[in-house]
């Protein structure tokens, strides 16, 4: 991996991170990091901690009423 | 792999133009009936396409270039187009003004409310009927990502360099052991299908035949670059959940864990992809080519109009009197 790690966030979505050889989750456990970008969930939903797995779909939608959030 | 039987009248005149050397006096006559769904009509179009990917064993690969054979594909891509045209002017009209393309293209894909075949798939579907959804996809997802890789050497700049990032993560990242393709193949392999290339090509639908042909469309013909870019877009942007809820569906049927981690593995990149792929891709391309967003759309609303009728079709063969009950 290069030395420049570099993190952008996306609106409504994910944190893409790129250059990262290990992201940390909350309880300090490293997660290495096999693909070229990672999205880290920041909406707290993800099944797959640190990684995002697309439910912040679901829960904006679902703030707009129009699906249930239990998927 | 080598030509495969065909179907109707218009695969049988594409399979001849493919056999014979007297390629010139060839022609194709379409029905005046609607194609975009039509077996017989996608078949012959996927014949086409496919001298541009692996070809057949049985072809002579100078036919990818006969001034005859271009002909019949292009009397057979002219009709295809004209009825995706169609088929998208009314989520065209609806797209959400706005400045971002990426935020439009996002807003599309979410605004789709068609059938719930993922929750199908994850809560209700049978052993035979999830079998059957990885055979009909079989034909797309065994040269995954192959179509992209077309639009790649048409790019320049930032949105080369986000298509290309895309496509090493597809292709492995530099383990052949991760190669999308082969992880489609054990995954049917595991669930006691067939796992070579092009296997169930006479078997899937023309639905399934048009989403694969759709790629090859825009893949093939430079004038549909901007669509390529928002066809895998969309794609993208239509997969993480649908994955997760499809990887459940296989553990519930108890099917081996080759068949669930080609779907695990979707959930994570996709959701890296659809990202990268309408931000860093579309998003850098239509910042170039301002023209272009409208071909953009286009290629994302492709993808989601054939994706809800292959999942109306599935739901219609599987269980015709729930669809509607099936949850979000």
């Amino acid at each position: 991996m290069s030395a420049e790690v570099r993190v952008r966030a996306c609106p409504d979505g994910p944190v893409l991170v790129r250059g990262a050889d290990t992201v940390v989750d909350e309880q300090g456990t490293a997660h290495p990091v096999t693909r070229p970008v990672v999205a880290v969930c920041v909406c707290g939903l993800t099944s797959r901690a640190p990684w995002c797995d697309g439910t912040h779909q679901v829960a904006t939608r679902a703030a707009q009423g129009s699906v249930r959030a239990d998927e | 792999m080598e030509l495969p039987e065909p179907c109707g009248p218009v695969s049988r005149q594409v399979a001849e133009a493919l056999r014979t050397e007297d390629r010139e006096r060839c022609h194709v006559v379409l029905p005046d009936e609607p194609v975009l769904t039509d077996r017989d009509v996608q078949l012959g179009l996927w014949m086409l396409y496919e001298l541009s990917y692996r070809g057949f064993d049985d072809v002579d690969p100078v036919a990818e270039w006969d001034p005859a054979v271009v002909r019949i594909r292009r009397v057979l891509e002219r009709k295809f187009e004209q009825e995706l045209r169609q088929a998208t002017r009314t989520r065209l009209a609806e797209a959400p003004e706005g400045d971002d393309v990426a935020d439009q293209l996002l807003a599309l894909v979410r605004r789709e409310d068609g059938p719930k075949l993922a929750s199908y798939l994850r809560r209700e579907a049978t052993l035979e009927e999830m079998r059957d959804y990885l055979r009909e996809r079989s034909v797309q997802q065994l040269r995954e990502s192959d179509p992209q890789s077309f639009l790649l050497p048409r790019l320049e700049g930032a949105a080369k360099v986000a298509l290309a990032e895309l496509q090493y993560d597809e292709y492995g990242a530099g383990r052949p052991e991760r190669l999308h393709q082969t992880l489609y193949a054990e995954a049917l392999a595991g669930a006691g299908l067939d796992d070579r290339y092009g296997a169930y090509v006479r078997e899937i639908s023309g639905t399934s035949l048009a989403s694969v042909n759709v790629m090859s469309l825009f893949a093939l013909n430079r004038r549909w670059l901007a669509a390529g870019l928002g066809h895998f877009a969309a794609f993208e942007a239509s997969s993480a959940l649908p994955s997760r809820r499809v990887a459940s569906g296989i553990e519930r049927l108890g099917l081996p864990v080759a068949v669930a981690a080609y779907f695990h593995e979707h959930v994570e990149a996709d959701a890296v992809h659809e990202q990268v792929a309408a931000r860093d891709v579309c998003g850098a391309y239509v910042a170039a080519h301002p023209d272009q967003r409208e071909t953009v759309l286009f290629g994302a609303a492709c993808h989601l109009h054939l994706e809800a009728l292959s999942g109306a079709e599935l739901l219609a063969r599987w269980a015709p009197d729930q669809r509607a009950e099936v949850a979000s």
